[in-house]
């Protein structure tokens, strides 16, 4: 929230296709903007310094920390949060798939889980390689378990629904 | 132990045995892998965590962490702090209102704090990153900066705070879980040393942290008649609010906790200084406050698993039977209340002929060290089982063989009857499951590649607990539904689920006709979830409050009714309501008994003491085993396969059960190849405190973990469950390091098995 | 975090009138709120420039120029750099996390700070951060630290990987600044930290990065990026290493050598290469150059184990790319 004597900002957001405007203290991240002023608190957070993939959401169809971005950079962009991908009356493909290979435990890394499954298929397919990519000439990339679980390693999961996670992502976008 | 607790027990041995739960062998919806109910609730966002409430008038809060580890604050400033844009108030030790300590968790207190001091009640410093001031503002990044402008002078004591410098000063606490310190049978050190063989070695594990990814959040408000209601991520709903009551002073009944859902707590969701904090601003500032704490917080004003180094000596003849074994260890505490049972394991899982099993303490000034996963038999398994796996190679024999031949009739330790006990048999099934037989049998002799592949086993244990005391309430509604209520949590353990289908199976329904309704205090009090426990506690009281809900039931039949003047005992749950124990025909559904009313309702006690751990030996077991990969020029190691072979009784849900076994192998490999707290001894201040430097497993370090449930009651149990949150974990860390010296020939008895430690070991090139 | 005014910049000449004393240009973020957020930084004032110069430009002479906005996402992926450049595509990927490198900007990637912790960590001695203050590594936690080119004032390593292939590539940084535009080797942008550790690069005040340059891969070499870390993924290096390799007649015609996670900076393996080049491409032959390259390596006592583990890997890397 914006108040005397802070530096503010306007911003204008497309979130799950609605555009939604606040008038911003410069600092607010991109992920405080989401919770506290749009009232979206499905996208979590666990450390606030990218170190976890909580916050993952997707900017422009890219899935991004919101924790490291600042709000004012989001001014004028898409994005997607975890609301947007589905409802518990039409899940997204990926989020059934979830519940069906037991995805998660406390459900709290489970946001940014999804957000960052949702984009691997995006990635894969424009040929973004991988450290585990073996030939980084191929126009597109088979998301192999292995692929699934390096392109992931970047949303932490401490109650350890790894196999799950993994086992939905590669039944939805798997090769 | 005291006398009264001797007398008892003694009494207690001689009592009959509980009677066999008649849904122990039930399988209509118990046994079933039901998904979670609250499987769309955290696949879309809309779960609510205690960080997601949104109060009106709700200010933020943000703490200032001390940067000395003992003493005394000088001169504390607040005044450009109070002045900066959007702060409403800033608390200190001269303004804080006056604090109890809050209830301790112990074995007998109804408490959860592990801080046996409230903050800011006075300007001592005790460990190095305790708050001594919160700044509260309009907003979090207002409160954030503002907190950078607390002007903190200190005068600094020498402190306590290296574990390994202190090792000489090691003595014993006065109990391990009520347990004497340290046990003993015949001359352990002449068995020793004339043993055919024998392992004498020192292991040492650093500390760890939960790192749970939600991080602790509190909302706290007070209602214009001094009433206090607080949001809290907490594991422990009725505990908490004992412990804040407790502390402000305040009647229990003024209080009420709520947490629907804790994002991951392992054991450190309890009370810490932060609830305090949190109260205490709202208190000050009289507005709603929200304290949620950063991680490099989490990481200093929360505990998490104390360090130990253990000496494990293990002698044995000729064929490999142990004459004797010690297990001298020490871990770092700061009271009494958490020793850390490093020495659990060694009591209960090998027959030996003489013993020394105990433990001491190195008394530290650091953040009192939480419960984690598996406390203490955890990383006592980790030497324990090393050695066993040490011993094995030297005596020549299968590390499983080794474990067949001393295997204990009794418990080895107190002598009594085991109430279940299949270890040998969860070896047998998951060596075969494994393909032991086709494991690399000579240190360092396979490769595939760049590996070096080896395979390792180990044992899983965990003590059976139950929680006396929980109450549970079943509401019968007029369409025939049930609602079971009670202050339970749960942490992604799958509670929900798992009593939906439990009390689905008590009470004669279709799991889409219950409903389990937790996570408020002002539901009929549950124990805390912890020591894997809140189960089988549930079980056992939704039992109690079944019976008692067929009295209730009972006395509303009509006259004309087929059930007309039959007892409780006559009648069992069956098809959506009562019906007659010998005669079918004779029935009612829910909806008739009923009737007009809107519901009918009855709420049942568990019984007092869970007698039955003190008669028997009650424990899960189980066999791990894992393959490891470690890199021939690097040294960097991966887990490649794992099988996990669990006997904890009966399994309500093999899906959810299986995903906790999963978890805790994850966080055991973890331990193994990479968690460590890094404590400066200069500063006692915890350097590594984030998400990036604090290495927990990511997807790429995780392989495909195969869970095998032995699911054999246990006759003593409610339904024949044990927990199984906890037992996964014990003896991964073993089965890693056995692995990692089948694989290289090197042996780290030092955790985390980081590649320096195995490439400076090998000279492997 | 400080307040701070937010502008965002048109184009590089803008954002280098824009960027006043006290002033930070700020690309993806990724490391410049996090250290915001500690107060490490405070900036009174954010240039954005995340919207300038993006995307991959092939000139004639083969070169290849990089907008410095570009995400690293983004050149990993471009097909050119993968074709032409597999140690930068490989090195980029094996940094940070899928979503950091979305964000995160070659700019930022050259320019982002030291991991060490006690530079994290407000309440610890630290020279980088305060000048003078002392260094609580060298007596404190330093298995993570540099063993190359370091001072008694400061043991901390330059955290990126990306950096590290540039290094090995040759690359330039172009630059613009108030006084004009000017071009510095990557491997010549930082200053080993001697008695000043704070002073990271040779940029002046104001001064915006605007492009990378690579020159035209070395026709007929192969190149890769191995990184050692303590998980599988999501990890800073121990150690890695860049390796570019051009053998003709079992002889090695042409190598290029950087490391990271051993030194203040992308370390440019000179010495080694020097050692290399006209030699037998053979084990023994890498290996013995590796370890020539740390002679002059100062260990402590926890991080010893990088002056015989980084030989081992540039070794198996070149045997690897030999064979
Ligand atoms: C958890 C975590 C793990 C990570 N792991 C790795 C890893 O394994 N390997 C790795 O290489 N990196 C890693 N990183 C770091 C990451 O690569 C950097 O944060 C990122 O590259 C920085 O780019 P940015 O655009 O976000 O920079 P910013 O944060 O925006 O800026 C960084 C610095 O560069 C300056 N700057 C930015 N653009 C320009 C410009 N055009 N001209 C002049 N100055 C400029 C800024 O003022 C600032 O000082 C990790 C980061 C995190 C948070
Ligand atoms: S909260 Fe953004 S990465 Fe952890
Ligand atoms: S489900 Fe709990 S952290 Fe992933």
């Amino acid at each position: 929230m914006a108040h005397e004597g802070i530096s503010t900002a306007e911003v204008t957001v497309r979130v799950n296709g609605q555009s939604r405007s606040a008038d911003i203290d410069t600092r607010t991240s991109l992920l405080d903007l989401l919770r506290d002023r749009f009232r979206l608190t499905g996208t979590k957070w666990g450390c606030n310094q990218g170190g976890c993939g909580a916050c993952t959401v997707l900017v422009d169809d890219q899935r991004t920390l919101s924790c490291l971005m600042l709000a004012v950079q989001a001014d004028g962009r898409e994005v997607t949060t975890i609301e947007g991908l589905g409802d518990a009356a039409a899940l997204h493909r990926l989020q059934e798939a979830f519940i069906a290979h037991d995805g998660f435990q406390c459900g709290y890394c489970t946001a940014g889980q999804i957000c960052s499954g949702v984009a691997l298929a995006g990635e894969a397919a424009a040929g973004v390689p991988s450290v585990v990519t073996q030939d980084l000439r191929a126009e597109t990339v088979e998301l192999s378990v292995e692929e699934i679980r390096e392109r992931m390693s970047g949303n932490l999961c401490r109650c350890g629904a790894h196999n799950g996670i993994v086992a939905a992502v590669s039944e939805v976008y798997g090769s | 132990m005291s006398m009264m607790q001797r007398a008892t027990e003694a009494l207690n041995r001689t009592l009959p045995d509980r009677d066999v739960d008649p849904l122990t062998t039930a399988r209509r919806v118990v046994g079933q892998p039901v998904s979670r109910v609250d499987g769309p609730a955290k696949v879309t966002g809309g779960a609510a965590f205690t960080a997601d409430v949104d109060l009106p008038g709700m200010a933020f809060a943000s703490l200032v962490p001390s940067r000395i580890a003992r003493g005394r604050i000088r001169r504390i400033d607040v005044t450009r702090a109070a002045a900066a844009p959007g702060v409403i108030g800033v608390v200190t030790h001269d303004n804080a209102p006056r604090m109890d300590t809050p209830v301790l968790m112990t074995l007998t207190a109804k408490g959860c704090a592990f801080i046996d001091v409230a903050p800011l009640q006075d300007d001592v410093v005790r460990w190095n990153g305790q708050a001594v001031a919160v700044v509260v503002a309009e907003s979090q990044e207002c409160a954030d900066a503002a907190a950078h402008l607390v002007h903190v002078e200190y005068d600094a004591d020498a402190a306590r705070t290296s574990f390994g410098d202190l090792q000489s000063e090691a003595v014993f606490p006065a109990d391990v879980l009520g347990e004497p310190p340290e046990i003993t049978r015949g001359d352990v050190d002449g068995a020793l040393a004339g043993a055919a063989f024998v392992v004498d070695e020192v292991y040492s594990t650093p500390q760890h942290h939960h790192m749970a990814i939600e991080l602790h959040a509190t909302v706290a408000r007070w209602t214009p008649e001094g009433k206090l209601h607080v949001w809290d991520s907490t594991q422990a709903l009725v505990r908490t609010r004992h412990s804040l009551a407790h502390a402000m002073g305040l009647p229990e009944e003024d209080v009420t906790v709520t947490c629907r859902a804790v994002g991951g707590g392992f054991g450190n969701k309890t009370v810490w200084d932060h609830q305090l904090l949190c109260v205490a601003a709202a208190r000050v500032t009289g507005r709603p406050v929200r304290l949620a704490l950063r991680r490099k917080d989490a990481f200093r004003m929360t505990g998490g698993r104390a360090p130990s180094r253990q000496r494990v000596a293990l002698g044995a003849d000729a064929a490999g039977r142990l004459r004797a074994l010690v297990h001298d260890s020490v871990t770092g505490i700061v009271h009494e209340n958490s020793p850390e049972q490093v020495s659990v394991p060694a009591r209960h899982l090998y027959a030996a002929d003489t013993y020394r099993i105990g433990q001491k303490k190195v008394v530290l000034d650091v953040v009192p060290n939480a419960s984690m996963r598996a406390p203490g038999d955890s990383i006592g398994s980790f030497a324990l089982e090393s050695a066993i796996d040490e011993l094995a190679s030297r005596v020549g024999l299968d590390p499983i063989e080794l474990r067949r031949r001393n295997e204990p009739a009794v418990d080895p330790t107190d002598g009594t009857r085991f109430s279940k006990r299949h270890l040998i048999e969860a070896y047998r099934r998951g060596a075969e499951r494994f393909g032991w037989q086709e494991r690399n049998r000579v240190p360092g002799g396979q490769r595939d590649g760049r590996w070096l592949v080896g395979h390792g086993t180990a044992s899983a244990f965990y003590p059976y607990i139950r929680m006396p005391g929980g109450k549970v309430r079943i509401r019968i509604t007029a369409d025939g539904r049930a609602i079971v209520s009670a202050a339970a949590n749960d942490m992604g353990m799958g509670t929900e689920t798992v009593q939906v289908q439990q009390a689905a199976e008590r009470l004669g329904l279709p799991i889409d006709r219950v409903g389990f309704e937790f996570g408020d205090t002002t539901l009929p009090e549950s124990p805390i979830a912890a020591g894997s426990a809140q189960t089988a506690s549930l079980v056992i009281t939704v039992a109690a409050a079944a019976e008692e809900l067929k009295k209730v039931l009972l006395k509303r039949v009509p006259r004309r009714s087929a059930l007309y003047g039959l007892k409780p005992n006559d009648v069992v749950y069956r098809d959506g309501g009562l019906r007659h124990a010998g005669d079918p025909s004779r029935a009612a559904t829910f909806e008739e008994l009923v009737g007009e009313a809107e519901y009918v309702e009855a709420v049942g006690s568990s019984p007092m003491l869970p007698l039955e751990f003190m008669k028997y030996s009650m424990h899960g077991y189980g066999a791990h085993f894992c393959e490891v990969r470690v890199d021939a020029v690097t040294g960097e190691t991966r887990v490649s396969r794992w099988v996990a072979c669990i006997d904890a009784g009966r399994i309500i849900n093999p899906k959810t059960a299986a995903s906790q076994i999963r978890g805790a192998v994850i966080m055991g490999v973890g331990s193994a190849l990479m968690e460590e707290g890094l404590v400066d001894r200069r500063t006692g201040r915890t350097v590594n405190a984030s998400a990036a430097e604090y290495h927990v497993p990511v997807h790429a370090d995780v392989c495909d973990i195969d869970v095998i449930f032995l699911d054999l009651p246990d006759p003593l149990t409610p339904m024949g469950v044990h927990g199984v949150g906890e037992i996964g974990i014990v003896g991964v860390a073993a089965a890693v390091a056995n692995a990692v010296y089948n694989a290289t020939g090197v042996r780290v008895r030092d955790l985390p098995i980081t590649l320096d430690k195995i490439f400076t070991g090998s000279g492997a090139s | 975090m400080r307040e701070f005014t937010y502008t965002k910049a048109a184009d590089a000449a803008e954002a280098v009138r824009l960027a006043a004393a006290g002033a930070r240009y700020l690309g993806g973020g990724t490391n410049l709120v996090d250290l915001m957020r500690e107060e490490i930084e405070r900036p009174t004032a954010l240039v954005d420039v995340s919207g300038l110069a993006q995307g991959i430009t092939e000139h004639p002479d083969g070169s290849v120029e990089i907008g410095a906005a570009t995400r690293n996402t983004a050149v990993a992926a471009h097909p050119r750099i993968r074709r032409d450049y597999p140690v930068l595509a490989r090195a980029i990927v094996s940094g940070a996390s899928g979503q950091i490198r979305n964000a995160a900007t070659v700019g930022g990637n050259l320019l982002q700070r030291t991991r060490c912790p006690y530079f994290y960590d407000v309440a610890a001695r630290c020279n980088k951060r305060e000048p003078g203050s002392g260094c609580d590594a060298r007596q404190g936690f330093h298995r993570t630290h540099a063993v190359l080119a370091t001072s008694a004032h400061c043991i901390a390593t330059h955290p990126s990987d990306m950096c590290v292939a540039l290094v090995a590539l040759d690359a330039q940084v172009h630059i613009l600044g108030p006084a004009g535009a000017r071009v510095v080797a990557v491997a010549d942008l930082y200053r080993d930290p001697g008695e000043t550790p704070h002073l990271e690069t040779v940029l002046g005040p104001a001064e915006l990065i605007t492009a990378v340059r690579l020159p035209r891969a070395v026709d007929g070499a192969v190149s890769t990026y191995r990184k050692v870390r303590d998980r599988t993924s999501y990890a800073f290096a121990l150690v890695s290493v860049a390796a570019v390799l051009r053998v003709v007649d079992a002889t090695v015609a042409d190598v290029r050598i950087a490391l990271g996670g051993v030194a203040s900076r992308p370390w440019r393996a000179r010495v080694a290469e020097r050692e290399l080049l006209g030699a037998p491409a053979e084990p023994d032959t890498f290996k013995r150059a590796a370890e020539a390259e740390f002679r002059s390596a100062r260990p402590l006592p926890d991080n010893a184990f990088k002056v015989s583990l980084a030989p081992r890997v540039v070794a198996d890397v070149l045997k690897g790319l030999s064979g």
